[in-house]
């Protein structure tokens, strides 16, 4: 009878404490931690919106100085995966990591601290390390294309009013883009502003050139001057420091920035920069850790939600109309009646529609997925961006 | 014209070498240099950041051994940059000015990376890490011995042949990386064979840089006896005096110059391998991280004194290490840490002025 009960109550208990280790703990909003991995540090546009990101997060929940730990300049190396191994023996229950490369380092530490959560920014492999168990690995981007795209429709107004004043015939509105690395992100980057200009100035193109770095501030410049010198009469940007609207203030060329409020350099040329706001994900994702509920493996979201915006316009360079024709533009996104990547609006191959293209098969076939309701599910099965096609008008070289 | 007789007294300081030195005193000089550059420190620390020196300090501290596991990092890397000044010594010694330890390490680290990639589920895990021994002596070796070659017969200058071989180097890792690259499009290499853990130096009693230390341990005492009782250790010690003598005393300079440096390369190839696959588990061109340069700078502060190599090493990884933790916690950026570490290196080396020389005041009665 006694050893009847004894065995009855060990089971119970054992159900219990299984129970209890399935489900995610939930932290008291005073014990929560966050550690935070920055690949450069508060000089750098990216990095200072994602640290303003955690600033956002930190004075949404309440949480002091001592709660954050933020390392700088963290290489995409090792190191990254031994800040990451020091942040989680520093008691952090939860770890972010910014950069691109960081991702199979910062996962690496994932795997052996399974109670604690690790989140890396614009990376991909969050999907693929779930679906082979791990239950602690997350991906996180803004659908920044979205903003990208508003700011090309001011783009376009700018190459419009030049081709009115008779400063450009209608076949020289030539765009320069400053790309980082020829990767998934700037692609996806430079289409969708592209579009966006195109969408009002039809004769629009574009050069783009890489500087194979995210920041490095004299090579942006170089560039964005070699792109003027091959006669583009606008410039803008996916690399992380203020060179290139330096060049173009210098040579009185329009430009669009990234991150930053390219005013304070360029206060005569700079029209607007898409930004991302990195606050809204940090917010959700630490108040899951607190409400011990699980985070999304991958998480994106875009205007609608404030993940990604554009700078006022700065109506001295702007074209006039600018401000309200971008809020329109930004209502049409938001309410899901223009979509970024709409495939009747562009081309590629040549003349070929996407879904022609894709019929045909070959290197095109691989986005059939992504393709339905004619347009192109940008960050929809993912949180980074996928789309990496080179379209009609745009002239990229490595 | 018997004028005035004018008497003037002035200081004059005069630097004397010093014939000898004794222990006590030299380590007392040491002893000050180090304190007076912690003291530096603080007052440019408070200068900086405004905060206490000593709360700083304790932050350097608790960052370098603050765990376990900020300890084993400063272990591991103490043992590395140990390694390659032990590398370096039969070269220096030999007063061939190898400043291409980066380099012979890349290539060291290329072989290992390559082992890893190719061969990592092919092989079994017994016969991969003798593998990835051998090859990386033999990648560090081949790129000791080119500028070696040239030396040996052209007599070419071996600082800039060795530093343009880091330049090489460079080169073809970042010309792998493209073909090793993952995921795609990353331009980096990322974690090598994470799930299997093929080419990982294993665990041994449950540490993870166990043999990491074990390797240095045994290079670092082989190449002392190597150095101080065999013949060739002699050998490359009297080229490195005069290479003349030692053609008059029979000895091959050519010889000694190619064999030495084959030496010293396999070295700091091997040490690329500890980086690889003992630590980083990775490839990129910042796999050497500028190690083979602070690595001169420790096996000459030591003057190739083993167990001061041990000291030094340690001691800078520890500022290193310390430093990052200042930067985190104090909201200092990495360019704080380089100014400590300058600070420490610029008195630890100008006090050796004060070991060689000692300044002797006197009054000088001058007439006019």
């Amino acid at each position: 009878m006694n050893r009847k009960f004894i065995s009855l109550t060990l089971s119970a208990a054992m159900a219990v404490s299984m129970f209890s280790a399935a489900a995610v703990q939930a932290v008291d909003v005073s014990e929560v931690k966050v550690g935070v991995i920055y690949v450069g540090d508060e000089n750098e546009g990216y990095t200072a919106s994602h640290m303003k990101g955690i600033q956002e997060m930190k004075e949404a929940l309440g949480l002091s100085d001592d709660q954050i730990i933020e390392k700088t300049q963290i290489p995409e190396d090792e190191s990254c995966y031994d800040a990451a191994v020091d942040l989680a023996e520093s008691g952090c229950n939860i770890i972010f990591a910014t950069s691109f490369g960081h991702e199979s380092y910062l996962f690496q530490a994932a795997a052996e601290y399974d109670d604690i959560q690790f989140a890396h920014a614009t990376g991909t492999q969050a999907a693929a390390y779930t679906e082979a168990g791990s239950t602690n690995v997350h991906n996180y981007f803004t659908a920044i294309h979205e903003a990208r795209y508003v700011a090309g429709v001011a783009a376009g107004m700018k190459l419009n009013e030049m081709i009115e004043n008779g400063d450009i015939k209608e076949d020289e509105a030539k765009i320069g883009y400053v790309g980082a690395f020829p990767y998934a992100e700037v692609i996806s980057g430079f289409s969708s502003f592209y579009l966006g200009a195109k969408s009002v100035c039809p004769t629009a193109t574009m050069e783009v050139q890489y500087t194979q770095s995210w920041a490095d501030m004299a090579k942006e410049q170089e560039t964005a001057k070699k792109l003027i010198s091959d006669n583009c009469v606008l410039i803008s940007q996916h690399a992380d420091t203020t060179g290139a609207p330096s060049a173009c203030q210098e040579l009185g060329v329009p430009c669009v920035g990234y991150n930053i409020d390219m005013t304070a350099v360029a206060p005569d040329v700079a029209i607007t920069s898409p930004s991302n706001s990195w606050g809204p994900y940090y917010t959700e994702a630490v108040q899951c850790i607190i409400d011990g509920t699980e985070i999304p493996v991958d998480w994106c979201k875009g205007l609608i939600d404030g993940s990604c915006y554009i700078f006022p316009v700065n109506e001295k360079a702007a074209a006039p109309g600018t401000t309200e024709k971008l809020a329109e533009v930004e209502e049409q996104i938001k309410s899901g009646e223009l979509k970024v990547y709409d495939t009747s609006t562009f081309t590629v191959d040549g003349g070929k529609t996407l879904e022609e293209a894709i019929e045909e098969g070959g290197d095109f076939a691989q986005y059939a997925d992504y393709v339905s309701d004619g347009y192109f599910h940008e960050s929809e099965f993912r949180s980074a961006p996928a789309f990496a096609m080179t379209i009609d008008g745009i002239d990229s070289q490595e | 014209m018997n004028g005035s007789h004018k008497q003037k007294d002035r200081l004059v300081i005069h630097m004397i070498k010093r014939d000898t030195i004794s222990k006590p005193k030299e380590w007392g000089i040491r002893l000050i240099a180090v304190l007076l550059s912690l003291i530096v420190c603080a007052v440019v620390i408070y200068l900086i950041t405004r905060q206490n020196p000593a709360e700083v300090y304790s932050g350097i501290i608790d960052g370098a051994i603050g765990t376990k596991r900020r300890a084993w990092v400063t272990v591991r890397e103490s043992v590395l940059l140990l390694i390659i000044a032990v590398g370096l010594v039969p070269a220096y010694r030999m007063r061939f000015w190898n400043i291409g330890a980066e380099g012979q390490i890349l290539m060291g680290g290329a072989a290992t990376a390559a082992i890893m990639i190719y061969l990592g589920d092919k092989l079994p895990k017994s016969a991969i890490l003798p593998l990835i021994i051998v090859s990386s002596l033999a990648a560090g070796m081949i790129w000791g011995l080119i500028p070696a070659i040239f030396k040996a017969h052209f007599n070419t200058n071996e600082t800039l042949f060795t530093l343009m071989m880091n330049y090489t180097a460079m080169q073809l890792i970042t010309y792998f990386i493209v073909y090793w690259e993952n995921p795609k499009g990353s331009n980096t290499v990322g974690v090598i064979n994470p799930a299997t853990k093929a080419g990982w130096f294993p665990k041994v009693f449950g540490m993870d840089y166990f043999l990491n230390v074990l390797i240095v341990v045994i290079v670092t005492v082989v190449m002392t006896v190597y150095m101080k009782y065999t013949r060739q250790g002699y050998e490359l010690a009297v080229v490195g005096e005069s290479a003349n003598t030692a053609r008059y005393a029979g000895i091959n300079v050519r010889k000694v110059i190619i064999r030495t440096m084959m030496i010293s390369g396999a070295i700091c190839g091997l040490a690329g391998a500890i980086i690889v696959s003992g630590a980083s588990h990775t490839i990129s061109t910042s796999t050497a991280g500028g190690r083979g340069f602070t690595a001169i700078i420790v096996a000459w502060m030591s003057k190739f004194n083993p167990l001061t190599m041990i000291i030094v090493s340690v001691f800078l990884v520890f500022m290193q290490q310390g430093s990052i933790q200042i930067a985190t916690q104090f909201g200092l950026n990495e360019n704080a840490s380089s100014i400590i570490t300058g600070i420490l290196l610029f008195f630890l080396i100008g006090c050796e002025f004060f070991v060689n020389y000692s300044l002797v005041v006197y009054r000088e009665r001058k007439e006019d």
